[in-house]
């Protein structure tokens, strides 16, 4: 099965590079951006066919490699 | 005494330290690979700067999950000193042998110069070389070393004295025009509460030598080779 993972800076966390893409939005024009935060996508490949198991593992794949719990959160969609 | 330095793909000043760990202590440091899962007892392990595993997910990540890193924190978690300098910083806090972590640099450019630095606390084996108060002069050379912790953390490190070096400018203020990555209360290196593990973005490996244009890295290696030998 694929599971998808997406992980984000956490609220209060600056974040630097969606600031840059905020401003060069506006630089060109689209106007009304709020707020930009960047992340990362993961899309990972399984062999296990059970979801409940499947989505613990995937739990701590995030925990201990994918996401740096200190300063980024994490959400994980499985097909 | 007996020091190591771990070496992985991409580690780039891990020849510097060994230069440097040398001229101190008078013989020859180990060079230990990333795969090795064990290595013989040292009275100092040393975790380098450059790109390990070229910074691939974040920088010091994939590092940090390796299995001499494994054996590098069993160890520290038994009293071991462990120093880790730029990205050998950011291995140690994705290792959580140190709290907190790098970011990406707030003005997001890659910092290369020679920066101020406070000498914070002396009361560490690592910088018991230096007057408490002295100000010196580092380089840096990194694109993440943005310091983050939150509050709390930050009140943690502060009150714990555990700040070890701070970014100020030439005249010792510490001021946001002398802070070159946005670190959080301009932090340059901290210590574990244990104070046996010391992390810090600037590379006093790098001015250790008359001939590289500075000794202030020197007592560094002395105060550490004072303390482990």
């Amino acid at each position: 099965m694929k599971a998808r993972i997406h992980v984000t800076l956490k609220q209060g966390v600056l974040d630097p590079q969606g600031k840059a893409v905020q401003h060069a939005l506006g630089s060109l024009g689209f106007t009304g951006v709020n707020d930009v935060r960047q992340g990362k996508f993961i899309e990972l490949d399984l062999a296990e066919t059970d979801r409940t198991k499947a989505r613990a593992n995937l739990d701590e794949m995030c925990k201990q490699l994918l996401a740096n719990t200190v300063i980024e959160n994490y959400t994980i969609d499985i097909d | 005494m007996k020091a190591c330095v771990i070496v992985f793909p991409g580690s780039n000043c891990d020849r510097d330290l060994q230069v440097a760990l040398r001229r101190a202590m008078g013989s020859e440091p180990a060079m230990v690979w990333h795969g090795d899962a064990t290595f013989d007892d040292v009275d100092l392990i040393a975790v380098p700067g450059g790109f390990s595993y070229g910074d691939y997910l974040r920088a010091g990540a994939m590092a940090a999950k390796s299995p001499v890193m494994r054996e590098v924190v069993r160890r520290a978690n038994k009293g071991v000193p462990v120093i880790g300098l730029c990205n050998g910083f950011q291995i140690l806090t994705e290792s959580g042998l140190l709290p907190g972590a790098l970011m990406r640099n707030a003005n997001l450019k890659y910092v290369c110069k020679d920066v101020h630095l406070k000498v914070e606390t002396t009361d560490t084996p690592f910088t018991r070389g230096y007057d408490k108060g002295a100000i010196i002069r580092i380089p840096v050379a990194h694109h993440d070393g943005n310091y983050f912790a939150d509050d709390d953390l930050l009140d943690d490190l502060e009150s714990r004295n555990q700040v070890a070096f701070r970014y100020t400018d030439a005249d010792g203020q510490v001021t946001s025009a002398a802070n070159p990555n946005g670190s959080q209360h301009n932090i340059a290196g901290i210590l574990n509460r244990q104070r046996n593990v010391l992390g810090m973005m600037p590379h006093p490996e790098r001015l250790a030598d008359p001939a590289l244009g500075g000794t202030d890295g020197t007592p560094l290696f002395r105060g550490m080779v004072e303390a482990f030998a």
